[in-house]
């Protein structure tokens, strides 16, 4: 198991009552560690999947996962 | 942001109320004949709704990041000679201004084509986030709920 650190943003930190959270995770990709994560906090399946960032560098969804990262997830923007 | 602190070619995150004649002055350049300005304002209205503020949450680092890359981009792609944007966070009244881009060129076409681009890719790809307040008292984060329609 690898320790992450997630942090959650706008509605997501809405949907789970969180602004960050440390996880212990087998994920091998922000993909597999945020479908966990579901489980975790229902109310996010209410929500769309949208951008993830991994140690502040924005990232795709099946990047590799060493453990240690800080991944950020970020719900639909809606800037302008 | 009070003074004139709107280096050109840069973007920005603002917490008060927008200095546009300081953002647009910084932008003045004697080589260009055109400047072209959006302003993106809030308005009282959404999805059928009646809006009384909005609420725009920043996450900094790589907004600002992203933000000045979009910047880059343009001025790479484009015929255009400065560039700059500045995008509000807090809470925002009606009519406010929640977002400037600013893109100063030697000729208009460029330079509308150049601000029509960088609007776009900021409002796609910067974490921000918008929180409209209802007249009826509730708050919702814009687009961020899944359509009665999806299915996954």
């Amino acid at each position: 198991m690898k320790e992450f650190t997630v942090k959650w943003f706008a509605a997501y930190r809405d949907a789970t009552g969180l602004e960050e959270q440390t996880v212990l995770s087998a994920a091998q990709s922000p993909a597999e560690l945020y479908a966990q994560l579901i489980l975790e906090h229902e109310k996010l399946a209410h929500y769309t999947r949208a951008l993830v960032a991994i140690n502040d560098e924005m990232a795709s969804w099946d990047a590799p996962l060493k453990g240690g990262e800080q991944i950020l997830f970020f719900p639909p923007v809606a800037g302008g | 942001m009070s003074s004139a602190t709107f280096n050109p070619n840069s973007f920005f995150i603002a917490d008060k109320a927008i200095d546009r004649d300081a953002f647009q002055a910084d932008l003045q350049d004697v080589t260009c004949g055109a400047f072209v300005l959006f302003e993106g304002w809030v308005r009282n209205h959404n999805d059928g709704r009646d809006v009384l503020q909005l609420e725009y949450e920043v996450y900094q680092p790589l907004a600002l990041k992203e933000g000045q890359q979009i910047l880059l981009e343009a001025l790479d792609r484009f015929d255009i000679t400065r560039a700059s944007a500045v995008h509000r966070h807090g809470l925002l009244a009606l009519t406010e201004p929640a977002v400037l881009v600013g893109v100063a060129a030697a000729h208009r076409g460029a330079a509308f084509d150049a601000c029509r681009y960088i609007i776009d890719e900021v409002k796609t790809r910067l974490p921000i986030w918008k929180r409209e307040h209802y007249a009826d008292g509730g708050t919702e984060w814009v687009d961020c709920r899944k359509k009665p329609s999806a299915t996954e």
